[in-house]
């Protein structure tokens, strides 16, 4: 019978599809004679963007170095970042002491380089025409952990606003943002109801609040400033009065409590062995404005850029 | 499932249908209704599919380009392709092939032609194949993963650990179309080339094997373009990562398409959406392509006794 053959041919062809498939990725080594090396940055999914347009930018200087940014998380990333498995940490907040003596523990020393700032921004629907500013004794009386199955609707909040029940949504437990908002506003960092909707993708945030009249949520300006029409962003009264979020107010310091810095963790034994993270964090912080302004984040000020130039020097030690 | 029943069986029910029809005369309200009901059915998800392919495809079309397939990353939106993601998926899915066919193909003709199904152990293997193919894809990845860090790999994200989990996913698949083909070869095959003198393994590689060959193929095509489109297992093992350089070998970094679609759709700008729907309809078409590649095979090739 002829079939086998057939079979056998319909097969060996499917075969071949996938050894081609399987040899398809040739190497792309720069043999310029530019430098070459691997950097892995791993952190917090808010500089994770500001640190993937590092390495956009940064190859079309050096195109054989490989960066990989992943993105676990601040606290999961000082995790890897202690165990000396990544070079680079991202962080939205400074590092914690326990993630100090896990360092210490593991023998790694670091740099923390402040690198942009970020505003969180606190947004409604935009069909809310009773809230235009919230307090920040508003705030915590809505995220507090006692709100929980108690503050329900915004008349709970100031007895001036309707009676529109409230539809939370917020950052997830592992990123810097969570811990930087429930700080910031509860007083102590992971103190907050838990009815809200936690979510790492801030998309998610954004269509919620666009589809919930009574919906309140929070998340880095850059991407309230993107979808406009989709969410309102409320100024925010921290003790002097109502602040729009703007990259003036978060660099002057007056949109407080809601503006902070970023930062990069530079690991110092791989700073001084692999050149190609030198180069990659020297670049970083010479373009931070340009790479900041690509990525929708605020530029460093003149005072913060002079205090990163001092951290990356007593890394070249 | 359905893809597995042999193509003749969709003309075998429509006549069943008809001819079940045309036994009952009477078309009370309450079957009409029922039929009715059943259109509707059929109609509401058809018609969601439709909508929703053609709203990708509207969305994505502006980025259906060549950037997309020869572009790196970017966080520049007009800049940003697909192109390791597509080397990484091809990359992982013929590494997982490499391990899961062999593997699945071996271990069905054993359960089908040698095991002695009297045994309680090869009855305890089998109901436990049937239980696998329904665990959800994530279990396999915190298993990879498990193993992974038992013997000391630090890097997770690396092509051979995302191939053994796919691999492991799409296992069960192989062995259970693997075996329903070689249980359709017929007996009489086999007891012929036994008289001659074959023995039987030598029945199993030059007789049985070559027949079963086409429903084989359909099952390993179908497990493969499950894997292509899988990206669960593969975020576990810490996948979501911006890297701008080209797989090159089992311990290289990689990112596939299902996970570059979910990175790009969690940006702000409203450019990298366009990006990711672009992306998603290429990911469309190559499972496409490959289930087409499936069905063809078995329709062209396969034997009915």
């Amino acid at each position: 019978m002829n079939f086998p053959q057939r079979t056998a041919a319909a097969v060996g062809a499917a075969g071949l599809a996938l050894s081609l498939a399987a040899c398809g990725g040739g190497q792309q080594a720069a043999d310029d004679g530019g430098l070459s090396g691997t950097i892995a940055v791993d952190g917090s999914s808010t500089v994770a963007p500001l640190t993937s347009a590092a390495a956009t930018q940064f190859a079309d200087v050096e195109p054989g170095v490989q960066v990989t940014v992943a993105t676990s998380g601040t606290g999961g990333g000082f995790k890897a970042f202690c165990a000396g498995e990544t070079d680079i940490s991202d962080a939205s907040r400074p590092i914690k002491d326990e993630e100090i003596a896990a360092c210490e523990e593991a023998g790694t020393e670091y740099t923390e380089i402040i690198i942009a700032n970020d505003g969180l921004s606190v947004v409604v629907n935009p069909e809310n025409d009773w809230a235009q500013c919230l307090t920040v004794e508003q705030l915590g009386t809505i995220w507090a952990p006692e709100a929980e199955g108690k503050v329900m609707s915004w008349k709970d909040v100031d007895p001036s606003f309707p009676d529109e029940p409230l539809d939370l949504y917020g950052a997830g437990t592992d990123s810097g943002t969570f811990d930087y908002f429930t700080e910031a506003i509860n007083g102590e960092e992971g103190a907050t109801r838990a009815d809200y909707t936690p979510t790492e993708d801030d998309n998610v945030t954004v269509q919620g609040v666009q589809g919930s009249p009574g919906a309140l949520g929070y998340f880095g300006l850059s991407y309230a400033e993107e979808n406009p029409d989709a969410v309102k962003i409320l100024d925010i009264d921290g003790g002097d009065g109502c602040v729009t979020p703007s990259s003036e107010t978060v660099q002057d310091g007056t949109y407080t409590p809601l503006g902070r810095p970023l930062f990069i963790y530079v690991n110092n034994a791989s700073y001084a062995d692999n050149e190609a993270l030198q180069t990659f964090v020297d670049f970083y912080l010479e373009n931070e404005a340009s790479i900041a302004e690509e990525a929708l984040f605020i530029g460093l000020t003149e005072e913060q850029a002079t205090t990163a130039r001092t951290e990356l020097d007593s890394l070249k030690g | 499932m359905s893809l597995y029943t042999p193509a003749a069986s969709g003309a075998d029910a429509r006549r069943a249908v008809l001819s079940t029809s045309g036994r009952s005369k009477e078309q009370t309200p309450q079957s009409v209704l029922f039929i009715v009901l059943l259109w509707l059915s059929l109609l509401i998800g058809f018609v969601t599919l439709a909508v929703l392919l053609v709203d990708t495809f509207a969305d994505g079309l502006s980025r259906l380009d060549g950037r997309l397939f020869t572009g790196y990353p970017s966080s520049r939106a007009e800049e940003a392709g697909a192109r390791p993601a597509i080397l990484g998926s091809l990359w992982v899915v013929g590494t997982t092939a490499v391990l899961a066919v062999p593997l699945g193909v071996a271990a069905a003709v054993h359960l089908e032609e040698f095991a002695d199904r009297k045994r309680w152990w090869n009855r305890l293997v089998e109901i436990n194949i049937s239980n696998l193919s329904a665990v959800p894809a994530i279990i396999y990845g915190m298993l990879a993963l498990g193993a992974l860090a038992l013997i000391g790999v630090q890097q997770k994200n690396i092509v051979i650990g995302g191939a053994i989990a796919l691999a492991m996913l799409i296992l069960p698949v192989i062995i259970i179309s693997t075996r329903e083909a070689v249980r359709a070869v017929p007996r009489e095959l086999r007891d012929g080339s036994l008289a001659i003198g074959a023995t039987p393994l030598q029945t199993t590689w030059r007789i049985t094997l070559p027949a079963a060959l086409p429903g084989i193929a359909t099952g390993t095509i179908l497990g493969l373009s499950r894997a292509l489109g899988e990206a669960a297992p593969l975020l576990l093992l810490g996948g979501l990562v911006f890297l701008r350089f080209d797989p090159n070998g089992m311990l290289s970094q990689f990112t596939t398409m299902p996970i570059q679609i979910f990175s790009w759709t969690a940006q702000p700008q409203a450019e990298f959406h366009t990006l990711a729907a672009g992306a998603s309809m290429l990911l469309m078409a190559l499972v496409l392509l490959m289930n087409g590649a499936a069905i063809y095979i078995r329709n062209r090739y396969q034997k009915r006794w």
